[in-house]
């Protein structure tokens, strides 16, 4: 293992307090329990929403805690759920008495941890649970399909909705809506190495890939021989595509992730391959986000969200937003 | 049960896990992502450690303590699990009296009865419940009898099973659960530690 680090027992630690340092015009640090807030409280009467996570996802979630989108985030160590104590002093440090939502992606341990933390918290709180990742079946024999990339874009428009006094149920409301919107899917080239693991997480050949991978480096769909980024984009839009069904005059936002050892080289030419895919199939392309922003580590490979969008959800993801991954007018 | 048979059975435990670890962490990068083994060992490092902080304390205080200690020092699914597990044995009744086997399995049981509550799993998940539920039918079977003795041994034989059969299930519950067919064939390492846990202790408990 090549990492930047000094001790594993402090390696969170001292990423997050130099994530403090960096960005103290936005954000505090606080650690023991560890939560990101925004530096300037959150205004009365505004709801909170707090998010979180095992750690390794960067900028997810602490980078998008600021003006416009979340209040809080909490992250817990590498790919493992935060504990309930950090949700419950986020919560009671951001209520400015509007309520708390909070944000979930669709984990055992994450469900677990947050609906201790909840239960822990003695303010009005309620919780949406994200799970856009098409990879998995979705089906009544599963907990259902993985929470990733999509929830990016679920902070972002439910954010612009509760600084533009959305209440906590239109809030909750909206952020359904974005979720079942959304599809996800994502192919690795390479694995990702946990630090405390000190090697990767699974074996993979010079000349394979994981597809439909999850965003701990779980396995995904089938293990395949790699192909052009043409074809890639293309198996993957077809599993977002016969999920989502969007309709020909429908307004779409995508949005190229990349996994953290991939180039934005790369992830602009898979932009490119995924416009033209979807413009030959009539389906229009309106808003674009590419960038690294639900990460994997040091994972090389990418996945691609499709988000459907009707005005209000435009209306919210143009809105200003000010944090340390995510910042537009403003 | 005494806050001192806590202590010493978390140190026999931790051994136990340390020894197995190698084997505990390849079954979770195979359906999970690796994660278990480093929450169950830094959980057993951290309740160690409290042996000064609890070790001349009631028995409801120190459990109290090393459910927050487990709650909000190892996160995921198994620091909410095995913490709930911890706080529901330390708001047990009467755990000023002497807590005898009969006591001690009853609070076990309603531990594990939390754990499937917060978990919302049952048996054939391919979860630790694999090992866990069947483990707590037994004490209910067993916490009356005066020689309790030859059924630990069972109990020992039971995790055993239980922990192998998950081999072959398809996960419905936890990450693996996301694999479908590609879970099968590998044991659920949740259900691996918590068979070495109750191995050691039921084992510790047969030869005092």
């Amino acid at each position: 293992m090549k990492k930047f680090i000094n001790n594993n027992d402090d390696f969170l630690k001292e990423s997050l307090t130099g994530f403090g340092k960096a960005h103290s015009d936005i954000i505090n640090v606080n650690l023991d329990p560890s939560f990101v807030s925004r530096k300037n409280k959150t205004k009365d009467g505004k709801v909170s929403l707090i998010s979180g996570g095992g750690s390794g996802h960067e900028p997810m979630h602490g980078g998008f805690v600021g003006h416009g989108m979340l209040d809080a985030a909490c992250p817990g160590f590498v790919f493992s759920a935060p504990t309930p104590d950090q949700m419950q002093a986020a919560a009671e440090h951001v209520d400015s008495g509007a309520g708390v939502l909070f944000i979930v992606k669709n984990y055992s341990g994450d469900i677990m941890n947050f609906e201790m933390g909840a239960e822990m918290y003695s303010g009005k709180n309620d919780s949406i649970i994200t799970n856009d990742d098409v990879a998995v079946e979705d089906s009544t024999f599963t907990i259902g399909r993985r929470g990733v990339a999509a929830t990016v874009l679920v902070e972002k428009i439910v954010g612009s909705l509760a600084e533009h006094s959305g209440t906590l149920e239109e809030c909750k409301k909206l952020g359904e809506k974005v979720n079942k919107n959304a599809g996800t899917m994502g192919v690795a080239f390479t694995s990702c190495t946990v630090p405390a693991a000190g090697k990767p997480t699974f074996d993979i050949g010079d000349d394979e890939m994981e597809f439909g991978v999850g965003i701990h480096g779980e396995p995904g769909r089938k293990r395949e021989k790699i192909q052009p980024s043409k074809t890639i984009v293309g198996n993957i839009l077809e599993a977002i595509l016969d999920n989502l069904k969007p309709e020909k005059n429908e307004k779409n936002l995508l949005f190229v992730n990349g996994m953290g050892g991939t180039p934005l080289t790369e992830l602009y030419l898979v932009y490119e391959d995924a416009c033209q895919i979807l413009q030959s199939k009539g389906i229009q392309v309106t808003k674009s986000l590419v960038g690294n922003y639900c990460t994997s580590l040091e994972m090389q490979g990418a996945s691609i969200t499709l988000l459907k969008c009707d005005d209000e959800i435009l209306k919210h993801w143009d809105a200003p937003v000010h944090t340390a991954a995510m910042r537009w007018g403003m | 049960m005494s806050v001192s048979f806590l202590i010493s059975q978390a140190k026999s435990v931790q051994k136990v896990i340390d020894e197995n670890s190698a084997e505990i962490e390849v079954l979770d990068q195979k359906i999970g992502d690796g994660d278990h083994i480093f929450n169950i060992q830094r959980g057993l490092k951290l309740v160690v450690e409290l042996e000064d902080a609890i070790k001349d304390l009631p028995l409801a205080k120190a459990l109290n303590m090393i459910a927050m200690k487990v709650l909000s020092g190892i996160g995921g699914s198994s620091g909410a699990l095995f913490g709930t597990f911890f706080m529901t044995m330390a708001k047990s009744s009467d755990l000023d009296k002497d807590v005898d086997f009969n006591k001690a399995c009853e609070m076990i049981i309603s531990g594990i009865k939390a754990m499937k509550e917060r978990g919302k799993a049952d048996v054939g998940e391919k979860t630790m419940m694999d090992v866990l539920l069947p483990v707590s039918e037994k004490l209910n079977e067993l916490k009356n009898e005066s020689e309790f003795k030859p059924g630990l041994n069972e109990v020992i034989k039971i995790a055993e099973e239980r922990m192998l059969s998950t081999k072959d299930m398809l996960a419905t519950k936890g990450r693996a659960s996301f694999l479908g067919e590609r879970a099968k064939g590998h044991i659920d390492p949740g259900a691996r530690s918590s068979q070495l846990i109750i191995d050691t202790i039921c084992k510790s408990v047969i030869n005092n």
